[in-house]
């Protein structure tokens, strides 16, 4: 039972732990893209005035930034977690539907591939400038994205993308729901479920429910810009303000998530390193849940300044105040656990501990602009940026290189290196408060977000600079990161089986786990059977045939198909959209009866 | 403003040095302890040089209101902040405390496994509770008190929002006039605010906060600055190519001051005097393209840029973007979309003469 080996088996693969690797070395391609474009950014308000890049190009990356690091970085680096993990810690051999888990990562690389195409294609739509690259924000607010404002093909781009990478979303989001529900191991219950599989579970049901939100507003844009509708434009009764509520109505569910997931991470590594259950499981599992719930009540916030008059400003203010309630429960119980354990500094618990205490910081300052007043002076500032980089850098990022850290040895068999990691960790922490703190002072002292310029009069300027600096270490560390990775391959240490003592079932695994997962699916029967029951789940010799599905084409095939018919409408070449439907229905149909078995 | 600039760099030195340094030697826990320890009175350093020393005027903050409405989220958020600086020493600081209390120890027996506190998790339930309320209930007067409608008497204007200027239309004095706001102290002010194309959003911070500028709705807000000066603002939606460039002044003052203002801008515009330079300038303008997106009372009726009646009488152009004098203008006049970006003025191209004539007439116009 060896594993295949070429191009070709990754390319027609369907094992979870191979797409998980591909969504993983994609997503982060695209956040070193990401990453580059916020240098870019930062090089051009180092200094007033600055000339690194015209308003256009200015607008076009910090649009790509917010798009690239929240749909094409951060989202799929925490699907690569869902796959590679989730199926492990439940005792599966796979997802429910492996080759709808291909079609999701073949849909996700060829929409981000489609909207950073954009960067390069405006001689083909003598756009007279090489980029035509989305410029109306990574929330892309009506009118101005309407065609009377945006013209040229940027602002289709952006939508046509987003609708791609939506279907990817839908797919995996159902894709995770079932494989939950569905296949855990004999004695799995719901509440022996690990934290981060939990906080897979309500993710994914976060992504099927919020997601047909986007679709039906960027649909509204798409016909609007492209058939003559009016649902944004005011001259025939339309409203643009329509778009925020749909907007913001996916948007708050979407930052959820992308914090979720990195809760769940955290809530794995705080355990392990502590040696000590996690301090009030239930507890954290219903916040998570309540969190979710919650993140539909509190869309408003976002549009303070809308006028939307005092009492829904003064509903929506309660029901944000309210969700601090069931985060801040979450940061106690962390706290807790780490309280009477022997906690073991090794990189993953640096990165989840600068999680807890990044995220403490966004936190508060989101309490800040939930209320109405407050936020009137403090949105579309920098010191929004400042709340949003806490939370998402602070929050996400570190949470992930938390999870990178913890779970690279069950990944790739070797452990990356402790003493790069540190120098990783700090580099970053401290890069990452040089680079964000200033900018809660930045915002209140008077700079707008979104402006490619400043003037020197608003005096900002050095703390510009200083959040530039702090930018650059962020990007020196990430080469440390880099470095260690290629080094990690090369020379390595051998993980074993569970290097860090684990108690969840990914550990029961071989490092990197074989084709098949578990020889004999483990009977569970407690919440942490590596440390209460190692012999139960102990793996054995495996007992005969284990039936794994074949590779298969046809994903790729039907994945194709989206971005073509996208293309087809922002070409205007109609045959192209025969052509697009013909392949993507070719592919479904082959997929469709692709024999079970070769 | 360089001064500033100069006062501070020694703090992105310091910055350099103390957190690049040590982060080369770590090696063990222990020198974690030390790093933190060392990194400590930097960021404190970094907080109060951001505060303190590079203290320059800050035209456009947010933290020393002037107006009544500025006071009162300033007030709000004084408290909210206070809180939040409580509950960051408390939170950070059990997550500090555990980190260096609970450090594994070679050797040291398995720590008990605690599952959970019902108590506890009570009591860390209602805690945040508490401050929540203590949060909500002053918020929610704030909110109610400062969207109040305006009371009669007020002196109303229309705020107009385009890509990328701001107009403003006295309906009772009868004056329009662009980028410059000129208000008069202690006397509530009643914006209504409106967009011609995209949204925008008005903030002027230290008087009259920020509201949304929507086409197809009208927003309000109401004021009273309480001293007299010269407030910077600008657009804070981002609304296009220019976002950047749609600035604003607001010039609160005294009652004769504001009505000598009001008085200047209902009279007609400046009549050059026969064969000078200005009156060859009134004749290029009225005569060229500029008449079709300009007013001038009695000469000429554009509607798509400022009304410039009495664009001397302001201190900037373009978005209060650039200065208001004669190289500016000719720059502005023959240049403007590469010093604003987008801009639908396109390049008027003058010969020198012509450029020359029509910016001494505009510079004219007081």
């Amino acid at each position: 039972m060896t594993e295949p080996t070429g191009l070709k088996s990754w390319i027609t693969t369907v094992d979870h732990k191979r797409i998980g690797k591909l969504y993983f070395w994609t997503a982060f391609c695209f956040f070193l893209v990401g990453g580059i474009e916020a240098l870019l950014i930062r090089s051009q308000l180092a200094q007033p005035n600055g000339h690194i890049v015209d308003a256009r190009t200015y607008n076009e990356l910090f649009t790509m930034h917010g798009t690239t690091m929240i749909f094409l970085a951060l989202m799929p680096l925490s699907v690569a977690f869902f796959n590679f993990i989730v199926p492990l810690q439940i005792g599966a051999r796979d997802v429910a539907f492996p080759r709808l888990n291909a079609f999701s990562y073949w849909v996700f690389l060829l929409g981000g591939i489609f909207m950073n195409v954009s960067w390069f294609v405006g001689p083909l739509f003598h756009a007279g400038r090489l980029s035509v690259a989305p410029n109306g924000g990574w929330f892309g607010y009506a009118n101005l994205t309407e065609r009377q404002y945006s013209i040229g093909p940027n602002i289709d781009f952006w939508l046509l993308g987003l609708q791609i990478l939506g279907v990817s979303s839908l797919a995996g989001g159902f894709n995770f729901v079932i494989t939950i529900l569905n296949l855990r191991a004999p004695g799995m219950k719901m509440m022996r479920l690990p934290v981060f599989t939990w906080m897979t579970l309500v993710t994914s049901f976060l992504l099927i429910t919020a997601f047909p939100v986007i679709t039906v507003a960027l649909a509204f844009l798409m016909f609007d810009r492209f058939f003559g509708t009016n649902f944004y434009q005011l001259s025939a009764g339309g409203d643009p303000v329509l778009w925020q509520h749909l907007f913001w109505i996916f948007g708050h569910p979407e930052v959820y998530i992308l914090i979720l997931p990195a809760m769940g991470v955290v809530s794995e590594v705080l355990p392990t390193f502590s040696r000590k259950p996690l301090f009030g499981y239930t507890v954290v599992v219903y916040s998570g849940i309540l969190i979710a719930f919650m993140g539909w009540g509190v869309w408003s916030h976002h549009m303070f300044s809308v006028g939307l008059g005092p009492i829904a400003d003064a509903v929506f203010s309660s029901t944000t105040m309210l969700i601090a309630i069931p985060t801040g429960v979450k940061i106690f119980n962390w706290i807790a656990t780490l309280w009477g354990g022997q906690i073991r500094f090794d990189t993953p618990l640096l990165f989840a501990v600068g999680f807890i205490a990044m995220f403490i910081i966004g936190g508060l300052s989101g309490v800040t602009h939930a209320s109405p007043p407050a936020d009137l002076q403090q949105t579309d500032t920098y010191y929004v940026v400042a709340h949003i980089h806490y939370v998402l850098f602070g929050g996400t990022v570190l949470g992930l290189f938390a999870g990178m850290y913890y779970w690279w040895p069950k990944m790739t068999g070797r452990l990356l290196s402790e003493t790069l990691g540190k120098i990783h960790f700090w580099g970053m922490l401290i890069g990452m408060n040089i680079a964000f703190f200033p900018m809660h002072f930045i915002g209140l002292l008077g700079m707008p977000r979104r402006v490619y310029t400043y003037s020197p009069e608003l005096g900002v300027s050095t703390m510009n600079l200083v959040s530039t600096i702090g930018a650059f270490l962020i990007a020196v560390s990430m080469l440390v990161f880099i470095w260690n990775v290629i080094r990690t391959r090369i020379k390595g240490k051998i993980a074993g089986d569970n290097p860090w003592q684990g108690a969840t079932l990914e550990w029961a695994t071989s490092s990197p786990p074989a084709v098949y997962n578990f020889a004999q699916i483990p009977t569970v029967h407690s919440r942490l059977p590596l440390w209460n029951e190692p012999e139960s789940v102990a793996q054995r010799a495996p007992s005969g045939h284990i039936h794994v599905p074949d590779g298969s084409w046809w994903p790729l095939v039907s994945a194709a198909g989206l971005p073509l018919l996208a293309t087809s409408l922002i070409s205007g070449q109609l045959w192209l959209a025969f052509v697009a439907a013909a392949v993507l229905l070719v592919g479904i149909f082959k997929w469709g009866f692709e024999p079970f078995e070769v | 403003m360089h001064l500033a600039v100069v006062d501070c760099e020694p703090t992105a030195c310091y910055l350099l040095g103390a957190f690049s340094r040590p982060t080369r030697t770590i090696a063990s826990v222990h020198r974690h302890y030390r790093l933190i320890q060392r990194c400590i009175p930097g960021l404190l350093l970094l907080a109060v040089v951001a505060l303190g020393a590079c203290a320059g005027p800050f035209p456009q903050t947010t933290l020393h209101p002037k107006s009544d409405l500025g006071f009162a989220i300033d007030h709000l958020f004084t408290g909210i902040f206070g809180w939040a600086v409580g509950v960051f020493v408390v939170v950070e600081g059990l997550l500090v405390y555990a980190l260096f209390r609970f450090r594994a120890k070679p050797g040291a027996a398995a720590p008990h496994p605690t599952h959970g506190h019902t108590a506890l998790e009570i009591a860390w339930t209602l805690a945040p509770v508490l401050i929540l309320v203590m949060v909500a209930v002053p918020t929610i007067r704030t909110i109610f008190a400062t969207q109040a409608p305006a009371p009669a008497g007020s002196l109303k204007i229309e705020v107009i929002g385009h890509q990328w200027w701001w107009e403003y239309r006295y309906p009772d004095q009868g004056v329009v006039t662009a980028n410059e706001l000129h208000l008069p102290v202690g006397r509530t002010i009643a914006l209504d605010l409106t967009s011609n194309d995209v949204i925008h959003s008005f903030w002027i911070p230290a008087i009259a906060a920020k509201r949304d500028v929507v086409p197809g709705h009208v927003n309000h807000i109401v004021f009273k600055a309480d001293t007299v000066g010269e407030y910077m603002g600008q657009c804070a939606e981002f609304c296009g190519d220019s976002h950047a460039n749609m600035r604003l002044r607001a010039f609160v003052e005294t009652d004769s001051a504001f009505n000598a203002w009001v008085a200047n801008q209902k009279q007609p515009p400046v009549e050059p005097q026969p064969n000078t330079l200005q009156a060859t300038g009134k004749n290029a303008f009225a005569h060229g393209a500029c008449i079709a997106c300009h007013t001038i009372q009695g000469v000429s009726a554009g509607m798509i840029g400022p009304n410039l009646t009495h664009l001397a009488s302001r201190t900037t152009i373009a978005g209060a973007t650039y200065p208001d004098d004669s190289l500016d203008l000719a720059l502005w006049v023959n240049h403007a979309p590469q010093r604003k970006p987008g801009s639908v003025m396109m390049d008027m191209n003058l010969q020198p003469a012509n450029l020359q004539a029509i910016v001494a007439y505009l510079m004219s116009l007081k």
